[in-house]
């Protein structure tokens, strides 16, 4: 206990001295905190929109009024012909093309039925996708509103429409960033627990300092310890500052589940995310390649963590990849109780694959972390 | 009393491939200045990693104190002070920091052990506050032994110290070998220098992993079976490559400002005879004088045969 004392104090003082490391620890979080919320939106605006009216009549007008007002378009250009507007998608100038055929109105009220043709430039995915669906929304209600028109005084409501009314629980408001702060804070611990951990055990092995303390009486596992403990302080000290201080003052996220049970999953989470951090130095000789292998397996944490994607729309491999990636876990139960306030029941099955995790991460790790060679 | 036993000691590298230590069995009594002498890569940190316990070898037992290295890795560790080659101390602690950390996690303080390190830390004394990273290049050096000293080791291990430092630092550092050797303490010491091999008591010459001689300097040098000579002239590229052409000579190497020579005979006339082949092969300014054999020499000498 005295040697782990010693060990721990020598590492705070290494941590608080070392001034590129402490904004790195301190400072980028809150940043990216503060940034990515706010950029990563999925809600598109600006969509480019480029219209062929061939009509030119009042019914084309409404139509074109009710795009523009939405919001989310603006008018790239009035084209004559659909071949004009083609150019405008080509040289990128616009993302949407919407053509009103001659004759809208008239066919419209005659036949009680008009085709309009739109063409999306599918280059962004998200966009084009995005783009395509709020126009046939728009276009949708439209449509609506003239059948109201028509339908003067309905006596006997021919026709049936069925409206479907959605509510949105945990989220009413719908607010993205209610939805990514949790999952951006866990990203964050975890990039803190796994890089920063690897980078200085690494650390010493490249300066030679590990040879040295390997010939005092130091044990494994007080050296191990003396490592883990103070990237787990640091954790929950980030973690604390990212919810409270990020997300409650600046976002107004007040955690609805309980505190203790969050922090509870916290530790074990840390201790898991802390044992890959230690597996990956014992492959690692420098600090270069710590830092290289650590990318690679963010890079996949991240992308297959949910945090971006919805895990349930990916095919069943992908899926099964993002189940042994512990962020994964992670991020869910982070949105399960900060905003939906799940108790331990709903986690349980969390709590013991996360603990696996911590085991078996640790476990290899010491397995493969040899005092002599 | 042995404190230092090495019994057939074999490490190989790179699964086998590269033969760092072969068949290496050496001991050092206790309170000896032991020193193991060999260019880069003849494999004398591969020893010192055995007998610190950091490598595991191949074949072989070793044992320090009495323990060994392979069972007994524990005691070991809380018994020796080694102090390897490349500075690893921390860098972004301070001196005192440094000598504190060590102290405390050999269970032990600064203050009780400060005898044995104090007139090395004088010297240290006014950087106390500095961070080891900022020192000189023998600032570093002290430091280190400081350290490694600090838990009032039994054996101490120094790993090429010398290698780096100025001709004035070496010597402080050789002087201050001797003193602790009065404390009892049993010191094993590598060194590439070849002049440095006569500040120890004995010494063991090592080439490509095994040992070619082990004996105290003098009798090293005693054994050297011919006489030998110096010679010089005005044009000394020249003058080696006819002095290896001679028939009459069976060694010739550049040594400083010096080439030196031995002969196949010992006999007195080889001299005028030498100088007459040089006589002829035009050479000026010839001086030819009897020396005494260095280290040096009988290391060349024996990695030769």
């Amino acid at each position: 206990m005295r040697t782990l004392k010693f060990l721990l104090r020598k590492e705070f003082k290494q941590i608080f001295r070392n001034k590129a490391l402490l904004p790195m620890l301190f400072v980028v979080p809150i940043m990216q905190l503060l940034i990515l919320p706010l950029a990563a939106d999925y809600e598109v605006k600006n969509i480019n929109i480029t219209i062929v009216d061939q009509d030119h009549s009042a019914y084309s007008q409404k139509l074109i009024s009710k795009i523009m007002a939405s919001g989310y378009f603006r008018l790239a250009s009035y084209a004559t012909g659909f071949n004009d507007a083609f150019d405008d998608v080509e040289n990128d100038r616009s993302d949407l093309i919407l053509e009103i055929p001659q004759g809208f109105e008239r066919n419209l009220i005659r036949e009680n039925e008009q085709q309009l043709y739109t063409a999306v430039n599918s280059i962004n995915g998200v966009k084009a996708n995005l783009g395509g669906t709020y126009l046939n929304r728009i276009i949708a209600d439209y449509n609506a509103d003239v059948r109201v028109e028509w339908v003067q005084m309905p006596k006997f409501n021919g026709l049936p429409t069925i409206e479907i009314v959605s509510s949105n629980w945990f989220n009413p408001t719908m607010n993205y960033r209610f939805y990514m702060v949790p999952g951006i804070l866990a990203l964050l611990v975890t990039m803190i627990g796994a890089y920063m951990c690897a980078l200085n055990i690494v650390k010493e092995k490249e300066k030679g300092t590990i040879e040295q303390i390997n010939v005092t009486p130091i044990k494994k596992y007080q050296f191990i310890l003396g490592k883990l403990i103070p990237f787990w302080v640091i954790g929950i000290v980030v973690f604390s500052m990212g919810l409270f201080g990020i997300g409650w003052l600046v976002y107004g996220i007040v955690p609805i589940g309980n505190l203790l049970l969050l922090y509870a999953y916290l530790l074990v989470y840390l201790m898991a995310i802390l044992g890959l951090g230690l597996l990956i130095s014992t492959y690692a000789e420098t600090q270069q390649q710590a830092m290289s292998i650590a990318f690679f397996f963010m890079m996949i944490f991240i992308l297959m963590s949910g945090l971006f994607t919805p895990i349930d729309g990916m095919p069943q491999w992908a899926y099964i990849m993002t189940q042994f990636s512990p962020i994964t876990y992670f991020i869910k139960v982070m949105r399960m109780i900060v905003l939906k306030g799940s108790t331990f029941s709903d986690i349980k099955s969390h709590f013991l694959i996360m603990i696996g995790f911590a085991v078996s991460l640790n476990g290899w790790a010491i397995y493969n972390y040899k005092k002599t060679s | 009393m042995k404190d230092v036993v090495l019994n057939n000691i074999s490490k190989t590298y790179d699964s086998g491939m590269v033969q760092a230590v072969s068949d290496v069995s050496f001991h050092v009594n206790k309170g000896e200045l032991f020193g193991l002498i060999g260019p880069d890569g003849a494999g004398k940190t591969s020893i010192f990693r055995i007998l610190t316990t950091l490598l595991l070898p191949d074949g072989g037992s070793a044992s320090v104190n009495g323990s060994d290295v392979v069972e007994d890795y524990m005691t070991i560790r809380k018994n020796v002070g080694y102090m390897p080659g490349k500075f690893s101390l921390y860098q972004d602690l301070t001196v005192q920091e440094n000598l504190n950390f060590f102290a405390t996690i050999f269970n032990t303080s600064v203050k009780e052990n400060y005898d044995l390190i104090k007139d090395i830390y004088i010297q240290l004394a006014p950087f106390k506050d500095r961070r080891a990273g900022k020192l000189s290049g023998g600032m570093k050096q002290k430091l280190a032994l400081c350290c490694a000293l600090i838990h009032r080791p039994t054996v101490l291990f120094l790993d090429e110290p010398t290698t780096g430092v100025d001709v004035v630092s070496r010597k402080e550092f050789w002087e201050m070998l001797k003193r602790l050797k009065q404390q009892g303490i049993t010191i094993l010491v590598s060194t590439p220098y070849m002049d440095e091999a006569t500040l120890c008591e004995r010494i063991a010459l090592i080439q490509n992993g095994s040992i070619m001689s082990i004996d105290t300097p003098k009798n090293i040098i005693a054994q050297f079976p011919n006489h030998l000579f110096a010679v010089r002239s005005d044009n000394m590229g020249n003058l080696l490559k006819d002095l290896r052409k001679a028939k009459i000579i069976k060694s010739c190497n550049a040594f400083g400002a010096y080439h030196h020579v031995t002969f196949h005979d010992d006999s007195p006339e080889m001299k005028e005879k030498l100088m007459r082949v040089l006589e002829e092969k035009k050479h000026t300014n010839i001086e030819l004088k009897p020396v005494t054999p260095t280290i040096e020499d009988c290391f060349i000498y024996l990695m030769e045969n």
